[in-house]
């Protein structure tokens, strides 16, 4: 047993467990912002020590193949170690404000644990393990806020619906021990038994699963619910780590254990593709709430990751990495100026953002450039992203496809760009904004990023490349 | 460092972008603080550039054997763009020139601009233009070049549109944009085909690909690209038709006049031409309307400045001449005389645009020459330095313009004797104008008005401008630059002792002539505008080619504007709104489908698991057959 494989589990784990320590020892004057800053060390510690974990050659299994360590599982945990990280930045002033906030960067730590265990699941038991860790902790992350009705209806709403999904997942798995005798993704992929109809309807099953995670219509009831009611960094984490990581391990599924069936599933995915970028979009238009049009346009981003899935090759999933890693981006740029505005104005409506750029030109230039790249306009990184997952899709004659998500992507442009006029034009009575110097380290970050990675994409291209190239061997 | 210098030569526009970006975001505020910042990344990237250019003449590259760095900037599917540096003599040349004249323009601004409320915006501008400009030097292919060449055309547009309270000046900027942009359009397209002909725009393995292919298909293909890509030229170095923004363009501050409508952008026309001359030289009849435009062109804005009277209008058609007169080398086959011109036009233009402003400010913004006089004892730097410019623009020898423009005259007259005799008009042309300029401003009636004081940071600018306009031409000469900047075998400095003479007479029989006429009025001006009559009128309006274009714009454009405004309201947006009324209905239709009942969403939840498994089902049967059957329920 090579340990060291999950040594970014384990880090995290016991830092997790130590914070509650920590906390009891601490005494009860100090903020517990220490906390907060010890985790940051050793997190971003842990994602840099990942660039130095890449390999080239053979990449190692743990336990009997069900936990799998290839550069594709190195390059997801490192997005989650930096949506983490960006989230913690951002909510050091919002983590002041509960009640219990050792447990909450415990909460944390574990889901995103949980994460990074399915970046690297090749087994379906791996898989749930850490599904359940990552959503379990959720559940307890949105209902956070105790004194505030919404948070505890968007918990109680997503456990609900997250229980059921959990259920349909589970008789899916069980359905595919039953034909193919075992849990282990690469059992499954050399198994003739898979081509059954019992399989297959397993196999739709958890892809059913998978998509409620991804918030897919129509699996996505729960989301704009659940993210206008809890925590905004959770939200935040929700719409960046959670999706991020039922992306990773729902690719891994479909590429590494349903790969001889993908016949099936591959037109099915494009309607779904289809039907989420337009039902997303289309959606968010009317919404009044910043945080449920971001829960929207998150769908839409969905349905634009799929479109890569779709492409099934080494172009798509290149773009799907390349996305889901500048999505994470321009989501902790806008979470983060929601936390500031939701502090000062006590609301995330549309109004609730005018005359932002009086205010604080920082926090509006920062919301404008992540917008613009969740819309994918030149010269953010959203564009490359687009730019590289249409392009896939049509060499794999998805033309249809790319077709809708130009569509869409037009579309899109409207309510994003609502949010920038309301900043720009109306002036309503400016509020003194002040931002702290780890939110505005974050912001930096992401802004900085997004344009970086629009204006020259070739680092991060580089990188979803070698994840992606080891991924499909 | 000097090896430093050319390996990184990229750092030498990077420094300007970087003052651009620190000025543009924070320091906005402090003008001293963003002076400071822009006049430091000038002088950074000018030292960079020396370096740099003493690497190039150490390291033997030479135009044939140039210094490449190359780094990809996005792949995608089928699609593989790159973004490098191409150093060699010609590119080094051009950083030198810049990255010198934008030092000494930013250097006077700070005198010139002084107590302006947009300080620090001035020089945020004036940051990015230098950065884009020498971003556009270093470009190793067409792509790259053509992004640089919109970020100077934007530049130019924000500097132009500098006072944009007063509507002149955002008029100008708006002329200035749009005529250039239909240049643009043609560059764009031509470099569109370049890639769709030749699946590469880099100029090197365009360099290398080409004779192959003249040599299989002909030059039918690359004729067409050839224009198109000239128009690009056209557009950005005021040539006839496309001149007409650039006199506009002087409602800018005069720095800006003199960094980018005189020595710096103009030029880039010229450069792109030198830069693919290997593409233009293999197609004889593209280099032959070049050299008759260029000549037309140079012909045309010498006769417009002669009868104007504004100062920096003067100098503006000045430009449009001088400009023509290097596409007109450029079109007798002599790169060299061209980017000698280039090279020592930059300076003294600049210089004498820099002098203008001087005037201007001492005046109070005076505009008009006919209004000033006896300026000689009032401010005797100016004075001194703007004969210099005078004199090195009519091409006196030892001036610089002396040395470029005889060679430009001498590669006329072995090729098209017509060419060249328009040339030597033109050049008669020029020294009269200039000398006009300078007599009426500086000589005759004294005004008594009070002049402003003009500070040491303008003046110095202007002493070591008028110290260059008097090497440069003559350095140039010595060291050989046909040497280093040329296209096919170097081309060895001579001296054609007619020419010489001949270009060496002619402006002080222009001078003597506008003595006569303005300083010791023995023939009074206006009796001889009014002897000329219609030639006169024509030239005072400027060919009447603004008014033409007003009617043609109220015609053509205005004509097709109606059309398409109808089309537009009662068509297109019709349906346009019904279509947006349908998304904005099915919005809130979706939106009022969320109820916030969980055990809806739970339905909605368990029909998309029985979709899911229908369709896997369906697929399953259509796929499988009925054949397969076997094992299946």
């Amino acid at each position: 047993m090579n340990l060291y494989v999950i040594y970014p589990e384990i880090t995290v784990s016991i830092l997790a467990l130590l914070l509650t320590v920590f906390d009891l020892l601490l005494p009860s004057r100090e903020t517990r912002r220490s906390l907060g800053y010890t985790a940051l060390l050793v997190l971003s510690v842990l994602a840099a020590s990942l660039f130095w974990q890449y390999h080239i050659t053979a990449s190692p299994y743990f336990y009997q193949n069900m936990f799998y360590y290839d550069n594709y599982a190195i390059f997801f945990k490192q997005l989650f170690l930096l949506a983490v990280i960006l989230t913690i930045l951002f909510s050091l002033r919002y983590t002041e404000s509960i009640k219990y906030k050792s447990e909450f960067y415990s909460m944390l730590l574990f889901a995103l644990a949980g994460m990074m265990i399915l970046a690297s699941a090749n087994d379906f038991l791996t898989m749930f393990i850490g599904l359940e860790l990552m959503t379990i902790s959720f559940y307890a992350l949105t209902g956070f806020s105790m004194n505030d009705k919404k948070s505890s209806e968007a918990a109680i709403k997503y456990l609900i619906i997250g229980s059921l999904s959990t259920a349909v997942m589970l008789y899916g798995i069980s359905l595919i021990y039953g034909t193919a005798h075992s849990f282990s993704f690469s059992a499954i992929n050399g198994n003739p038994d898979i081509f059954s109809l019992l399989s297959i309807a397993g196999m739709m099953m958890i892809i059913s699963a998978m998509f409620f995670k991804m918030s897919v219509i129509p699996f996505h009831m729960w989301s704009p619910d659940t993210y206008e009611g809890a925590p905004t960094p959770v939200t935040a984490l929700l719409a960046m780590g959670s999706k991020a990581a039922a992306i990773s391990v729902f690719m891994r599924i479909l590429f590494a254990a349903f790969w001889p069936a993908a016949d099936y599933f591959l037109p099915i995915l494009s309607v779904f593709a289809a039907v989420c970028m337009i039902g997303g979009n289309i959606a968010a238009m009317r919404q009044k709430n910043i945080k449920r049009m971001l829960a929207y346009s998150s769908i839409a981003q969905a349905g634009y990751m799929l479109v890569g899935i779709c492409a099934a090759s080494l172009q798509g999933i290149k773009g799907v990495l390349f996305y889901a890693f500048l999505y994470i981006l321009a989501n902790a740029g806008a979470f983060a100026v929601l936390t500031v505005v939701e502090f000062y104005k006590k609301g995330t409506n549309y109004d609730d953002f005018a005359g932002l750029s009086q205010s604080s030109p920082l926090l509006a230039m920062v919301m404008a450039v992540s917008l613009l790249s969740m819309a994918g306009i030149p010269p953010t990184a959203g564009f490359a992203g687009k730019l590289y997952l249409f392009m896939a899709a049509v060499e794999h004659g998805y033309l249809w496809l790319a077709f809708v998500g130009f569509i869409m992507s037009m579309l899109s442009v409207y309510y994003y760009l609502k949010v920038v006029r309301v900043m720009y034009s109306d002036i309503l009575d400016p509020v003194n904004i002040n931002i702290s110097s780890s939110l505005r380290t974050a912001i930096l970050i992401s802004m900085t990023a997004t344009v970086l990675f629009g204006i020259w994409p070739q680092y991060l291209s580089v990188l979803t490349n070698l994840a992606a190239v080891t991924f499909l061997k | 460092m000097e090896y430093f210098a050319l390996t990184n030569a990229w750092l030498i526009p990077l420094m300007p972008a970087i003052a651009f970006v620190l000025i543009g975001l924070f320091f906005k505020r402090w003008s001293a603080l963003s002076a400071c910042i822009a006049v430091f990344a000038s002088a950074v990237s000018f030292i960079l550039a020396i370096f740099a250019a003493i690497a190039v003449i150490g390291s033997g590259i030479s135009v044939d054997a140039p210094f490449v760095g190359h780094v990809i900037w996005a792949e995608a599917a089928g699609l593989h763009f790159e973004m490098g540096m191409l150093i060699d003599p010609l590119s080094v040349m051009m950083l030198f020139v810049v990255s010198l004249v934008s030092l000494l323009v930013q250097i006077y601004s700070i005198g010139y601009m002084r107590g302006d409320k947009s300080f620090g915006r001035f020089f945020a501008y004036i940051s990015l233009f230098s950065a884009s400009m020498l971003g556009l030097n270093i470009s190793a292919n067409f792509l790259q070049m053509y992004i640089f060449w919109e970020l100077v055309g934007l530049c130019s547009y924000l500097l132009i549109g500098f006072y944009y309270q007063r509507i002149a000046a955002r008029e100008a900027a708006k002329k200035a944009f749009i005529t250039t942009r239909i240049g643009d359009f043609g560059l764009l397209i031509g470099i569109l085909l370049l890639q769709t002909v030749f699946g590469t725009v880099d100029f090197l393995e365009l360099r290398q690909l080409l004779p192959s292919y003249i040599a299989s298909y002909g030059t039918g293909t690359l004729t067409i690209i050839g224009i198109l890509l000239f128009i690009g030229p056209i557009g950005k170095s005021g040539q006839f038709p496309l001149h007409v923004w650039l006199p506009d363009a002087m409602e800018g501050p005069a720095p800006v006049s003199a960094l980018i409508h005189a020595a710096t952008m103009v030029v880039a026309g010229v450069y792109l031409v030198a830069r693919a001359y290997f593409l233009f030289a293999s197609v004889p009849a593209l280099l032959e309307f070049i050299a008759w435009l260029g000549a037309f062109t140079a012909f045309f804005g010498a006769s417009i400045a002669i009868s104007q009277r504004e100062i920096k209008r003067i100098l503006a058609y000045s430009t449009i001449s001088q400009l023509g007169y290097m596409m007109l080398a450029l079109g007798v086959g002599s790169l060299t005389a061209s980017l000698f011109h280039l090279f020592t036009h930059a300076f003294f233009k600049a210089l004498l645009f820099l002098c203008a402003g001087a005037v201007m400010h001492a005046m109070n913004d005076e505009a008009d020459i006919f209004k000033m006089g006896g300026l000689r004892k009032k401010i005797p730097i100016v004075f001194i330095t703007m004969t210099i410019g005078v004199l090195a623009i009519s091409g006196v020898p030892p001036f610089a313009g002396f040395f470029s423009k005889d060679e430009i005259l001498s590669a006329a007259l072995s090729v098209n004797t017509p060419i060249y005799i328009i040339a030597v008009i033109t050049a008669f042309m020029t020294a009269f104008y200039m000398a006009r300029l300078l007599f009426v401003v500086f000589f005759g009636e004294k005004t008594n008005m009070r002049l402003h004081h003009i500070s040491c940071f303008m003046q110095i600018p202007l002493v070591l401008l008028a110290v260059l306009s008097l090497v440069s031409g003559l350095g140039g000469y010595i060291y050989d630059f046909g040497y280093w900047i040329r296209f096919g075998a170097p081309q060895p400095e001579h001296m054609d002792i007619s020419i010489a003479v001949l270009s060496a007479v002619l402006p002080l029989l222009a001078f003597i002539l506008a003595w006569n006429i303005y300083v010791r009025k023995k023939w009074s001006a206006d009796c001889i505008a009014a002897r000329m009559g219609v030639l006169y009128t024509i030239s005072f309006h400027k060919y009447y080619i603004d008014e033409f274009y007003a009617v043609l714009c109220r015609f053509f454009i205005d004509g097709i504007g109606r059309v398409m405004y109808f089309i537009d309201i009662y068509i297109i947006g019709g349906i346009i709104n019904v279509i947006s009324g349908l998304v904005l209905f099915s919005s809130t239709l979706l939106g009022k489908i969320q109820t916030g009942q969980t055990q809806r969403y739970a339905a909605a939840f368990l029909c998309g698991v029985i979709i899911l498994l229908l369709c896997g089902i369906l697929y399953f049967n259509k796929i499988s057959g009925i054949t397969a059957g076997g094992g299946v329920l």
